[in-house]
């Protein structure tokens, strides 16, 4: 009865729009799925995309590598890329820096497999006795490995904060003061001498006697 | 009534607290005897100079701090001693050694005891020191490393704030580290100078060295000896009160 109310015509057409239908819906299926694979592929390699963009052509650092024996730091001069970000630049340093603590003939031997968890930037605070200091203060996060690792004794450990002092602010001349905390918390010595509670000058490095051999 | 007699009294010990304040002008009313020179007419008088009393040179003291003790061990030495043993037992030789040389010494403590920092200050700006030196042990390094506060040299004042009293007394310091330098190279011990922050050094005022023994490592002129060494332990010890001998007729001027 209603077969016959419809005309050929009509059936030609529905079945014309569900085959459309049909091809449009495989068509969107395909699309779906090359954008899917595309991201995919976008997501892997978006590191090294990254590195590509932020990391410079190499660079020449300084880094003050301590000597126990003669308490002395020494200047090595390295080629390394550094990223163009302050923070992961001073990262960088101090990465670097530990390496050769950790190398196996190290004048300094620290064997903590990792050292610095952060490096953080601040407005350096004025001081009374230093006026004018308009420089950065950069809050160093270590480690709590490292502080383990650390041999005990006011010697080792004081060489141990003023090459990390000394290379930062010889490779980043603005910063001036220099903070330490150990996995993100405020510790009174590094392994039971040097202070960590103060904030030290850069300059302190400097004109350490132990800075460029200071041993006999 | 009670008023009146709560007033009263206020007013009476304002009364004590201006006397109090006027103390010196009465004292200024009655003043010391002074002996008339002669002078010629017309002339003021003036004053006879005042002879000065001999003084007492204040006692020649030296303040022997033994670093860590308690539950504070220290460095792990060779044996796995730790520090605060080493520590008291040179602290105990070179206490011996000042007294056989007829010098007054004052210990932080002669026993396994937990000490704080800040206890450790007051014993040695309570003895008013000549001489005060930390005694640490490491097994880093070779020798003896010398250690002075790592505060800027400042001048002397009436009060000096706790956590930088040493900065009026840093020049003193360097010239003490200067000393026992001396005497330890006399001694063939290498040595090495250094400026650190170390608790509670910053906050002791007199003339203050943190003395620290490494091992010998065995050289052209040395022969390894661990820090545990009792001969090793006696020359330093030796060196160091021949310098304290010399600071005694140094350390005024």
């Amino acid at each position: 009865m209603i077969s016959g109310m419809v005309s050929r015509a009509q059936k030609y057409i529905f079945f014309a729009m569900l085959f459309a239908c049909v091809v449009m819906a495989a068509f969107l299926i395909r699309l779906r799925n090359r954008a899917q694979d595309r991201l995919q592929q976008q997501g892997t390699r978006a590191p090294a995309d990254i590195a590509e963009t932020t990391a410079t052509a190499p660079r020449t650092v300084t880094l003050y590598v301590p000597n126990d024996l003669d308490d002395s730091l020494t200047a090595v001069e390295r080629s390394i890329p550094m990223p163009a970000d302050e923070n992961a630049q001073a990262r960088v340093l101090l990465e670097r820096l530990m390496e050769a603590w950790r190398a196996p003939d190290s004048t300094h031997p620290i064997n903590a497999a990792s050292g610095v968890n952060d490096v953080y930037f601040l407005a350096a605070p004025q001081r009374r006795d230093r006026a004018g200091d308009e420089g950065q203060m950069a809050v160093i996060d270590l480690n709590g490995a490292l502080a383990a690792a650390q041999p005990s004794g006011i010697e080792p450990e004081t060489l141990t904060l003023l090459s990390m002092m000394e290379t930062l602010h010889a490779n980043l001349p603005t910063v001036t003061q220099v903070h330490f905390l150990v996995d993100g918390r405020p510790r009174d010595t590094l392994a039971g001498h040097a202070d960590l509670t103060r904030t030290y000058m850069a300059s302190e490095a400097e004109s350490a006697p132990g800075s460029g051999g200071g041993g006999r | 009534m009670r008023w009146i007699e709560a007033a009263a009294a206020l007013g009476m010990a304002a009364v004590a607290v201006a006397g109090l304040e006027q103390s010196p002008a009465t004292s200024q009313a009655q003043p010391p005897p002074t002996v008339q020179m002669p002078q010629s007419e017309g002339m003021p008088p003036v004053p006879a100079p005042v002879i000065p009393q001999p003084v007492q040179p204040p006692p020649f003291v030296v303040v022997v701090d033994a670093a860590h003790g308690g539950s504070d061990t220290g460095a792990r030495l060779s044996g796995g001693i730790p520090e605060k043993e080493i520590t008291l037992g040179i602290a105990a030789r070179l206490r011996s050694t000042l007294h056989a040389r007829g010098i007054v010494v004052v210990t932080t403590r002669q026993a396994d005891v937990n000490l704080m920092p800040v206890d450790r200050a007051q014993i040695a700006n309570r003895a008013q020191g000549a001489a005060c030196l930390v005694i640490h042990a490491t097994a880093t390094g070779s020798g003896v490393h010398l250690f002075t506060s790592s505060l800027s040299p400042t001048g002397n004042s009436r009060f000096l704030p706790w956590p930088t009293a040493q900065s009026a007394y840093v020049t003193q310091s360097l010239k003490l580290e200067s000393e026992i330098d001396s005497a330890l190279a006399h001694a063939a011990i290498p040595v090495s100078l250094g400026r650190a922050s170390v608790e509670p050094m910053d906050s002791v005022t007199c003339p203050e060295v943190a003395v620290e023994v490494a091992p010998l490592v065995g050289g052209h002129v040395t022969e390894a000896r661990p820090v545990t060494d009792a001969v090793y332990q006696k020359s330093v010890v030796d060196a160091v009160a021949a310098a304290l001998e010399q600071w005694r007729s140094d350390w005024k001027q």
